[in-house]
């Protein structure tokens, strides 16, 4: 029997649409279908100027925008040879470890909620709201921050905004344990995931599999240590590793995730460095509001950024970030002209949806939803 | 500072991938090009399918991860199409781009899909935005746009609002 699943079913977080055939309640073939959410925004990138692009990337994967904000961000300044002052390259880590949090707050209470655990939902929406309201208080937007700007960083943080990041920091470690509390030991939660949805190592690799589902199935591999961007290397964590491959290990991988981030987060507020947010580069990076108003030089730079953009160097580079969901791509060329001969993301989310006919064919069917979830997929961010 | 492009290929020889290939087959390296810490390598039509599962057994630097397939058009100069594939090597962590060029004629490459299962997601999507055939693909079919949308959207002759 054919069975449609999607592209409104609840379990598959946005618009996939899953085709199975089944043998009673075994799977015999399992076909995702995307292209749903498919905006073309590859295509309108290269209508825009560089700077104008950099809104556009928090709507691709609208769980984790500033991590979008600051693959693309990276990629530029790359393009255009462009250093970064400590502090905002720290702010960048402080904040890119606050999204990884957000992400697997939303991943861990839907997760949670697919396999019929709904309270976690309500506790893990408890300290995301706290998240957001962190990013209203820099960007005064709680989802598509566009935070990271090419050069540095939009805004100097409000006053006191380290203080609330600090409060919650140190709140949310015993938050994790409650989490664990309700999951860990739970025999429910472990019969629903412990053994399914199976994944050697070279399967993950050979499927392009990367992040938090290429670590469950035992591939120490982590972009942030292996090949640090942004001053990651100044950072101390641990990357978690499991060996077993299944629901479980994934899920196990991600909590230990959300407890390593928090700990960058505190090193971050310990050791942030002082100085200017924003590169000194006039010519690409937005002059302060109060130079505008006082100097006739940056108001001509303000405006020649705003109705002509700034050149970019004629090359290529490719710049990958560790996403939440795994190795987050950009490939941008440039002609040397003010907009980008050509923008592509790489999509960690749509090499990770690969593995799911691997995950599920020969198996139940009530565990589709339970291997859907544990790849943590965003559909904005497979179409694009 | 921007250094400038290294295009030598012998100053580049060295590079495990470019050696590899080099000492495989002398003909399937057309050119290189080291620029901002990353090495592109243009590689012959006709090789890329062995090159990459040449790079893939590699055993001094396997690139044993396919991160990305996809592709430039840079209408209208000729040839037309630039297929990139981003390679990763997770041992070694190194990377290194190869890039197929195509004509506009029939534009066509060799599937990877034998070599990475990975590639099959990739290049549907090249497929269907560029419109470029991946010969020996299990099932070429189009992955973001409908399936009866006429022409391929990230071709440059492709306005942005759309075919009115």
């Amino acid at each position: 029997m054919i069975l449609n699943m999607g592209p409104q079913h609840p379990s598959t977080h946005g618009v996939l649409r899953v085709i199975l055939e089944i043998d009673g309640e075994t799977i015999v073939r399992i076909m995702p279908d995307i292209g749903y959410l498919h905006t073309g925004i590859e295509k309108t990138c290269e209508a825009k100027f560089y700077q104008q692009v950099v809104p556009l990337t928090d709507r691709i994967d609208y769980l984790c925008p500033m991590t979008n904000n600051l693959c693309y961000a990276l990629a530029v300044e790359k393009l255009l040879g462009l250093e970064i002052p400590p502090k905002a390259q720290w702010l960048r880590v402080m904040m890119n470890e606050l999204t990884r949090i957000n992400s697997h707050l939303v991943w861990l209470g839907t997760h949670a909620m697919d396999i019929g655990a709904l309270t976690v939902f309500l506790y893990c929406f408890r300290e995301r709201e706290d998240v957001l309201r962190l990013f209203e208080a820099v960007s005064g937007q709680r989802m598509m921050t566009s935070y990271f700007r090419i050069g540095g960083v939009a805004l100097e943080p409000p006053l006191d905004f380290f203080g609330r990041v600090r409060d919650f920091a140190n709140r949310f470690p015993s938050k994790v344990d409650e989490y664990e509390n309700l999951l860990t030991g739970n025999p429910i939660w472990g019969m629903r995931t412990k053994g399914v949805a199976r994944i050697t190592a070279e399967d993950a690799i050979a499927l392009g599999a990367s992040g938090p589902t290429l670590r469950g199935s035992g591939v120490d591999f982590d972009l942030r240590r292996d090949m640090p961007y942004s001053g990651y290397e100044n950072f101390k964590f641990k990357v978690p590793v499991s060996q077993d491959g299944d629901v479980f290990a994934r899920y196990a991988c991600r909590v230990q995730e959300l407890r390593e981030s928090i700990g960058m987060v505190q090193q971050a507020l310990d050791g942030m460095p002082e100085g200017p947010i924003k590169a000194d580069a006039p010519k690409v990076v937005l002059p302060d509001r109060e130079k505008m108003k006082t100097q006739m030089e940056a108001l001509i730079y303000h405006f020649k950024i705003i109705t002509e953009g700034f050149a970019v160097p004629a090359g290529e580079v490719y710049q990958a970030v560790e996403s939440p969901r795994g190795e987050m791509g950009y490939y941008i060329v440039s002609d040397g002209t003010a907009k980008p001969y050509r923008v592509h993301m790489r999509s960690a989310c749509l090499a990770n949806l690969q593995l799911l006919p691997k995950m599920c064919e020969g198996k139940l069917i009530a565990d589709v939803v339970a291997a859907i979830g544990s790849i943590d997929i965003v559909l904005g961010e497979i179409d694009r | 500072m921007l250094t400038p492009a290294i295009t030598d290929l012998e100053q580049l020889k060295e590079h495990p991938a470019v050696a590899r290939l080099r000492s495989w087959n002398p003909a399937a390296v057309e050119g290189a090009k080291f620029d901002r810490d990353e090495l592109s390598i243009y590689v012959e039509r006709s090789s890329l399918r062995e090159a990459c599962a040449l790079l893939r057994d590699d055993t001094n630097c396997p690139f044993n991860f396919l991160a990305d397939v996809t592709c430039v058009d840079l209408h209208p100069t000729e040839p037309r199409f630039e297929v990139i594939y981003h390679l990763l090597s997770i041992s070694k962590k190194e990377r290194v781009r190869l890039k197929v060029r195509l004509g506009s004629d029939g534009p066509a490459v060799e599937s990877v899909t034998s070599v990475w299962p990975a590639a099959n997601f990739f290049e549907r999507e090249v497929f269907d935005l560029f419109g470029i055939r991946f010969t020996g693909h299990p099932y070429l079919r189009r992955i973001q746009m409908p399936e009866d949308w006429e022409g391929h959207p990230l071709r440059k002759d492709y306005p942005v609002e759309g075919y009115r």
